[in-house]
């Protein structure tokens, strides 16, 4: 599927395109405390939301090109560059790099799409419905609950986990990508917003410390 | 706010839930043969019990599958929580032990045809019961 002649983005359109929360890419610099807790929007991603049974032989096929599909809630799947987060018991989400995208000479959606063939399911581009949040630092945990009721712990919540849930009071799928660094996946619309939320969360690690 | 425990992805936050209304109304086998009191008492007329009430659930901003509560109307204790299609439990359910987190859920998905074991995905009283003493970890 490598065409060189679509690396020029959908419709020849990649280099206009802007990220939901790129208005807010310098309120974030300048909102990032060092050492403490900084936040950044991720480079844009292929996702791709698959439908399936994972018991059934479609299930199997899909698993084998998205490199295994997660069992339980919590748990993430894939293989290198793919992560496949569990958003319910048929429900999964693909996530890899921009350049899997098939429009950027990738095949990600076109090999899932053909792994399911005409079987129960759906396998969808939703590469444009999601954008993401790297929140980092030792008090990037601190952020999270302020808009979170989930334990956040890393004895229940451990790099390598991923669950879909609320975070100031919106939907997102939280990954939690290393001991100290989350991976939030909000909708598009909702980057605005959570963006805000979270530099407004993180204003208080910028000063100093009252005793 | 109620901490309820979704058979999928464990304990979470009433906000992540909708209600469903009461659960077990049955379709009516033949709609056509209905008179109209019929047909409105099942469109719109449901049981506003005190006591122990069986509900509908969605775990809308998770699994977002639909599954079936027993809960006290009074007290806010959930006594049971069980898939859709299944019949109602009897009230006398032993508590199983909380779960906890999400990741150690059991993986009592509703897309099985059997219907687990209602000890595995009954909630422990006392968690979300309401009144003066609000419950810890509840109060979020």
């Amino acid at each position: 599927m490598a065409n060189t002649a679509a690396f020029a983005g959908i419709n020849g359109l990649r280099e206009i395109r802007r990220s939901p929360a790129s208005h807010l890419a310098k309120a974030m610099e300048t909102g990032s405390v060092p050492g403490t807790v900084a936040l950044k929007e991720g480079p844009f991603q292929t996702m791709a939301g698959v439908r399936v049974d994972p018991n059934s032989e479609e299930g199997a096929r899909i698993a084998s090109v998205a490199g295994g599909l997660p069992a339980r809630c919590g748990e993430v799947g894939g293989k290198e560059g793919v992560s496949v987060l569990w958003l319910g018991p048929s429900e999964f989400l693909v996530v890899a790099p921009e350049e899997a995208h098939d429009s950027l000479g990738g095949d990600l959606i076109g090999s899932l799409t053909a792994a399911l063939g005409d079987a129960p399911g759906q396998v969808v581009d939703l590469s444009a419905n999601r954008t993401t949040f790297e929140l980092s630092g030792p008090r990037a945990r601190a952020v999270l609950e302020k808009g979170c009721a989930l334990d956040l712990h890393p004895r229940s919540f451990t790099p390598g986990t991923a669950v879909s849930t609320e975070v100031g009071n919106i939907p997102v799928a939280l990954l939690k990508s290393g001991e100290e660094s989350f991976r939030l996946f909000p909708r598009a619309s909702f980057a605005d917003y959570l963006g805000r939320w979270l530099l407004d969360a993180m204003r208080e690690f910028a000063s100093p410390e009252v005793p | 706010m109620l901490l309820i425990s979704c058979p999928n992805c464990g304990s979470r936050d009433e906000t992540e839930f909708h209600y469903g209304g009461q659960a077990h109304v049955p379709y009516p086998e033949n709609p056509n043969e209905l008179n109209d009191r019929e047909w409105a008492e099942y469109l719109f007329y449901r049981d506003n019990t005190k006591g122990t009430f069986a509900e509908r659930w969605l775990h809308s901003t998770g699994c977002r599958q639909w599954f079936n509560m027993l809960r006290d109307t009074v007290t806010y204790d959930i006594q049971a929580v069980y898939p859709m299609g299944a019949p109602r439990p009897s009230t006398a359910v032993p508590a199983a032990p909380e779960s906890g987190t999400a990741s150690l859920a059991a993986d009592s998905t509703t897309t099985g045809t059997t219907a687990p074991s209602t000890s595995a995905t009954s909630t422990a009283p006392g968690i979300t019961k309401s009144g003066t003493t609000a419950p810890e970890g509840a109060t979020k």
